[in-house]
């Protein structure tokens, strides 16, 4: 219902943070939100669904993309 | 985006979280368009602003796009759509004496530990100024900063609150049935929309 539907599907949203983070790295929510100017509750609730659903990895307050991550935006 | 957690999401910012009645009554569109003129202030101050009231996801969105289409103001902040009554009851936003199901006008100034800092309340007839709400995070922000304590009236910089014609227009009550709402835009009200008009007293 948010970053990414019930057939699996990922939100615009959910795409343009997958690609950030492949392009740094590994990031923190703070720095998500600093680059793309989103409100940071909505920046650490997206990652914290993109990683329930294994398009990332969490790291501590980090993260890095999973293998299933990196094929959704390739 | 998925679900929030409160406060654990907000950490590291200040939020101003506050409730209005319903969505699609004057009183409140008046305040989210006065919020939303605001939302820079308050981004510029790292606060975030969290709305609430008791209806329901759709009508939150119904009524932000109908502010957009009748007043041309985007409302820049998420509203909690507290249909059950829930959190109203657990911030006591439902006051005795009001209403059961609509919230007061109130307002929790949160810090970015999550700390509740003060508390204001106003009732349903009578709208906030957000410039005293913007008033108060500097004052909180500079007494956190500096040690210091703020007398009454403090600003940070000396300013003028600027007050126009408009600020002295009075708000119709919304009309409660069909009939009323149809003919309400033709009885010579300065109106947005069938729920929304003002006049001017006198």
């Amino acid at each position: 219902m948010g970053c990414v539907s019930p057939d699996g599907k990922l939100s615009e949203r959910a795409i343009s943070f997958l690609r950030l983070v492949k392009e740094i790295g590994s990031v923190e929510p703070q720095e998500v939100a600093r680059i793309t100017g989103r409100p940071l509750f909505q920046v650490r609730s997206s990652l914290r669904e993109l990683a329930e659903k294994g398009f990332l990895q969490e790291e501590g307050n980090r993260y890095r993309l999973t293998e299933k991550g990196l094929e959704a935006i390739s | 985006m998925g679900p929030i957690r409160f406060p654990e999401d907000f950490q590291g910012q200040w939020v101003v979280f506050f409730s209005h009645p319903a969505d699609f009554t004057p009183v409140c569109t008046t305040e989210f368009v006065a919020f939303a003129k605001l939302n820079e202030e308050f981004q510029k101050r790292n606060v975030q602003l969290l709305g609430l009231s008791i209806d329901s996801n759709f009508s939150h969105i119904a009524w932000v796009m109908n502010i957009k289409e009748k007043l041309g103001i985007e409302i820049p902040f998420p509203i909690v759509a507290d249909a059950d009554g829930k959190v109203a009851r657990l911030y006591g936003m439902l006051h005795p004496g009001e209403s059961t199901t609509a919230t007061v006008r109130a307002v929790f100034v949160i810090d970015p530990n999550g700390k509740i800092r003060a508390i204001i309340y106003y009732p349903l007839t009578t709208g906030r100024n957000m410039r005293e709400i913007l008033r108060l995070i500097d004052a909180l922000q500079t007494a956190d900063m500096h040690g210091v304590a703020t007398p009454a009236d403090w600003v940070p910089v000396p300013q003028t609150w600027e007050f126009t014609e408009e600020n002295t227009k009075v708000i119709v009550p919304p009309p409660v049935t069909y009939e009323d709402a149809v003919k309400r835009l033709k009885d010579g009200y300065e109106c947005a929309d069938w729920y929304f008009c003002k006049k001017k007293l006198g």
